[in-house]
């Protein structure tokens, strides 16, 4: 049966988790490295994937991971998502990462989970799991076109490229041109990835790599917009209780108290189907119709609840200075990021047949 | 301790001593209170042998795999739902062993004399008056959306027995026989053209004291045990995937292509998922409670319940197109229990506009999250230090 709970295990890796971006990614720090031109914290990636060995979570231990589950990876995310940390973490140590368990390919496997390479998977952000991805021409053997919209391309050392005769091929950085694109999420920048002639090594087939992977980002994306809601409800909560108006603190107006209660309902829903998709990931029962639950129901419930922090903090919300934009741009993305609700929606219309008109 | 193993043992035992197929119904369920297999969780000698509560989803099973009768919950769920556990917490010793066996049996049923015309969200505010006379109390006043008054053999009845201090400290809780000289139970209609809820008004009921429950001037905190158990078992049942309001609107759908429009399949699709993650909502809920650290999701269950039973059965009623025009029947009916998904989609739709009132309202709910879950300052009050006579009324 699915297990909805956290172990104590589980616990523990957030709270070590926690700790780390703690000390690495603070709200002034985070916002303050937008502003430069190099948005990702790789001192924060070095410590998590390095220090902690969480790359390598999803990795067998004997390819050099540490043999954990996705329920595990759900739990980082979730804190990650909390933090809104600019670390490659989904792309590399979860889509990357999946797509080359399908392939099979050991030994690039073992550099992403130790971390010592970053990998990417040259789809763009916005693909739904099934959807039809913009592939490379391959012509005379080598990789040619222009692949938009590819997550933490700017920070990878390997680009996981979909060709047009089917194969998924690994291309070393250097080998391309990444033009950096801006993104409406400061935190998780998207680029545009220029291949000129590229030798690429075909290491299997793209499309069930790449199929496998989104369904994975998916369905674990949820726990990280479960960090982003829980954060904003946390977040607006506190505040509230401190700000007075009207000689009277304002979270004791019920017109306030009755939203703040409603989004209470709404992420303790998120909590349940976030965690209904990790364990569904990890068991691999009834797999596609919860991670296309979790997803078409997190999104809308992760922007609602950046968007009433927002108008809930008042002036203050609106400015550079305080966190929330963070989020509101991070749960805006996330909801178009692996197909929006509508896409899971329709993928959901089919697996329980409830076919449209 | 008691675990599953023994669990078993002595249902077997039950069931060698008492086969069903040649045992009365009643006699069985008396047997099987008796042998403290009707609510493990409940203390040895009343229908209980203090194991933990999820283990009697083991007897369960056993019980059904034998066809034994099972004693009828949903016909008396206020009686066990929620009498029950306040008997438990408050009852004297007596009490607990008059009133629990024939109300878990089924052979008594119980209703709840709470709300007031005037009490309402504010429930504290009650008038109902219980004036000491010997031994007795004599209660007057009247009670209103009693469910299944009509059908019950006892109730809970909270009165005022103190107008002189602070509402919530001048109330008494009580257990009035319904059968009692004074007690008149009239049908209110409802929207739906069934009367499942009543008024009583109580005249001159003369009540003696050791029906009392709890002490005199204490109501208010006794009650609070019976509402926070309708909160739980509202928000506690365990459902299958389309296993609520959303199964019967699903199947129309399949059933009848040529119904669907793009506009409702969007917001079907919409309702579904939100059924489902309710439905994982609740079973996180009951996992938790398993592993004995209970959430506050129950708190919120009843609310999303409503909601969703609103949004589905209004959209099933727009699906039926000129069919959604008609009505099942609008005969007066007594029914003997509340069936949400029973009958056709129109009733569904108005049945289920009860579910936000009935067992608090979600106003009152969502100030309750806000307040105890998320720790939001308290509405400010104006009754809460005036004796009840002075407040304004």
């Amino acid at each position: 049966m699915t297990d909805l709970l956290y172990s104590e295990e589980e616990e523990a890796l957030r709270a070590a988790v926690r700790d780390l971006l703690a000390d690495h990614c603070d709200a002034p720090g985070v916002i303050a490295r937008t502003e430069s031109g190099a948005p990702h914290d790789l001192a924060a990636w070095k410590a998590l994937a390095d220090g902690m060995g969480l790359a390598g979570l999803l990795v067998p231990e004997e390819l050099g991971g540490q043999g954990a589950s996705h329920r595990e990876v759900a739990v980082v995310l979730e804190e990650l998502g909390r933090a809104v940390a600019p670390v490659p973490y989904l792309t590399s140590a979860v889509v990357a990462t999946e797509a080359l368990l399908v392939c099979g390919d050991e030994e690039l496997l073992g550099r992403l989970a130790s971390g010592r390479a970053i990998g990417a998977l040259a789809v763009g952000l916005h693909t739904a799991p099934g959807a039809v991805a913009k592939t490379a021409r391959l012509e005379n053997g080598t990789l040619h076109g222009e692949l938009t919209g590819i997550a933490d391309a700017a920070v990878a050392d390997v680009l996981l490229v979909p060709a047009d005769d089917g194969g998924l091929y690994a291309v070393t950085a250097d080998a391309v041109t990444v033009t950096p694109q801006v993104s409406l999420d400061l935190t998780r920048p998207l680029a545009t990835v220029t291949l000129d002639g590229v030798p690429g090594r075909r290491i299997g087939d793209a499309e069930p790599a790449v199929r496998r992977a989104l369904r994975t980002a998916a369905g674990l994306l949820a726990s990280e917009q479960l960090g982003v809601a829980d954060w904003a409800l946390t977040e607006t909560v506190r505040y509230l209780k401190e700000r007075k108006q009207f000689n009277r603190p304002v979270g004791g107006f019920q017109a306030l108290k009755h939203r703040l209660a409603q989004l209470w309902l709404e992420v303790a829903g998120l909590r349940a189907a976030a965690r209904a998709a990790a364990d569904a990931l990890a068991t691999g029962e009834d797999t596609d119709v919860t991670v296309a639950v979790a997803q078409a129901y997190s999104s809308p419930v992760a922007v609602r609840a950046t968007e009433e922090a927002l108008q809930l903090h008042g002036g203050i919300g609106m400015t550079w200075e305080h966190p929330v934009h963070l989020y509101l741009k991070r749960a805006k993305a996330d909801s178009i990021a692996c197909g929006t609700a509508g896409a899971h929606r329709a993928v959901l219309a089919e697996l329980v047949d409830l076919q449209s008109p | 301790m008691t675990d599953a193993a023994e669990l078993r043992r002595r249902t077997q035992e039950l069931l060698a001593a008492h086969p069903p197929a040649t045992t009365d119904r009643l006699d069985f369920l008396r047997a099987r209170f008796d042998a403290g297999l009707a609510w493990v969780h409940y203390p040895e000698g009343l229908g209980g042998l203090g194991a933990p509560r999820h283990l009697q989803a083991v007897v369960d099973a056993e019980l059904e795999a034998a066809g034994a009768p099972d004693n009828d919950a949903r016909r008396n769920g206020i009686g066990l739902g929620m009498a029950a556990p306040t008997i438990l917490k408050y009852g004297t010793e007596e009490q607990k062993q008059r009133y629990l066996r024939p109300l878990w049996t089924g052979e008594e049923v119980w209703c709840q004399l709470f709300s007031e015309p005037g009490a309402g969200s504010d429930l504290a505010a009650l008038g109902t008056r219980a004036v000491p006379d010997g031994d007795d109390w004599v209660v007057n006043g009247q009670k209103v959306w009693t469910s299944g008054a009509h059908n019950a053999r006892w109730a809970i009845l909270i009165a005022r027995t103190d107008p002189s201090v602070p509402k919530h400290a001048g109330i008494t809780y009580f257990l009035c026989d319904m059968t009692d000289p004074g007690v008149d139970v009239r049908p209110l209609r409802q929207i739906t053209g069934e009367a499942e809820f009543n008024e009583v008004f109580l005249s001159d009921v003369r009540i003696p004291d050791s029906c009392r429950l709890g002490e005199v001037g204490n109501g208010w905190r006794v009650a609070q045990t019976t509402l926070n158990n309708e909160r739980v078992a509202i928000g506690g049942m365990r459902l299958p995937r389309e296993g609520g309001m959303i199964g019967p609107v699903a199947k129309t759908w399949r059933e009848r292509p040529e119904l669907r429009t793009h506009d409702l399949h969007q917001r079907l699709l919409k309702l579904w998922v939100e059924s489902e993650v309710s439905r994982l909502t609740a079973e996180r809920l009951r996992q938790q409670l398993v592993a004995g650290q209970p959430g506050y999701e129950g708190s919120g269950m009843k609310l999303a319940f409503a909601r969703l039973n609103q949004e589905i059965s209004g959209l099933e009623v727009e699906l039926r197109g000129q069919e959604g025009l008609l009505y099942d029947d609008w005969t007066l009916r007594r029914p003997e229990l509340v069936d949400f998904t029973g009958r056709d989609a129109g009733y569904r739709y108005l049945r289920s506009k009860g579910n936000s009132i009935e067992g608090g309202t979600s106003e009152v709910l969502l100030n309750i999250v806000a307040e105890r879950v998320l720790g939001l300052p308290a509405e400010p009050r104006t009754d809460k230090d005036v004796a009840w006579k002075d407040l304004a009324r």
